[in-house]
């Protein structure tokens, strides 16, 4: 047995700066490194992962630096690299100003309308 | 009982923070009343939720002392829904993971919760019936 899993992240750099990367991306790497079957589809705020060319280095506070800041393209595309398939929604991405070209490589854009369908391929549905 | 389930809940919020919390709770108490075998992962903010230095307190805008007020902590629930299960005939596995808990300093917890990571939530979402995330928003 080994279900297949659709994580739906929505909710997006939420305490990035203070765990490095996306909480989800992480779990998502951990359960693909035990064995699961995962996907990940990006919709909303959290299309905006996708976005080369991120980069949230430089913060400090006093005299402490963050010295390793989160990378998420960089995540997304090494979770992409594990076959991971990571879809994104077309019209957030659309509605947020952004074009393809702006995203990293390996995304599956996917319209809204066929998320129901995309859904009915999975066991389990996972909404963060 | 001859509909018994296993169900798995993974919890998000930290405690005092969301109705979330709560309403988790009530599910997993009724899953427990009816004997089901309940599986629960806690991630990050959720580890505090058995931290067993949680302290009730007073508290004067209702004019109670500290026995009066009977304020509730979270780690009383837990180790109230696993007596629940046990009497009812199932189980409650509650575990949470383990690098959460180290950032946040919350290792002390109440007896009968385990250390894990993303895996253990993933097997127990494997085993289970269904499936619940329950995640922070926002």
């Amino acid at each position: 047995m080994n279900k297949k899993i659709l994580q739906v992240v929505e909710s997006a750099y939420r305490a990035t700066i203070e765990e490095q990367d996306d909480t989800v991306m992480w779990f998502t790497h951990a359960i693909r490194g035990g064995g699961a079957q995962t996907a990940v589809l990006l919709r909303g705020h959290a299309v905006n992962y996708g976005v080369k060319g991120q980069d949230a280095s430089g913060i400090a506070f006093g005299d402490k630096k963050q010295t390793q800041p989160p990378d998420l393209p960089g995540d997304l595309t090494r979770l992409i690299a594990k076959g991971v398939e990571v879809y994104v929604v077309e019209e957030d991405v659309e509605a947020r100003g952004l074009v393809p070209t702006d995203l990293i490589g390996g995304l599956i854009p996917i319209k809204k309308s066929v998320v129901p369908g995309l859904m009915a391929r999975f066991s389990l549905i996972w909404q963060w | 009982m001859a509909d018994k389930k296993t169900l798995a809940f993974l919890l998000m919020d930290a405690p005092y923070e969301s109705a979330r919390t709560t309403t988790a709770f009530r599910l997993i108490d009724a899953a427990a009343r009816r004997g089901h075998d309940v599986s629960v992962f806690c991630y990050e903010g959720a580890v505090a939720l058995s931290f067993a230095k949680q302290a009730p307190h007073a508290n004067t805008v209702h004019g109670r002392d500290v026995a009066q007020e009977d304020h509730p902590n979270p780690k009383d629930w837990i180790i109230a829904l696993t007596a629940q299960a046990e009497k009812s005939g199932g189980t409650l596995t509650w575990t949470n993971c383990g690098l959460c808990v180290d950032e946040r300093g919350v290792g002390e917890a109440v007896a009968g919760v385990g250390r894990g990571s993303p895996v253990d939530f993933w097997k127990m979402a494997e085993a289970a019936d269904n499936t619940l995330v329950i995640p922070t928003r926002g």
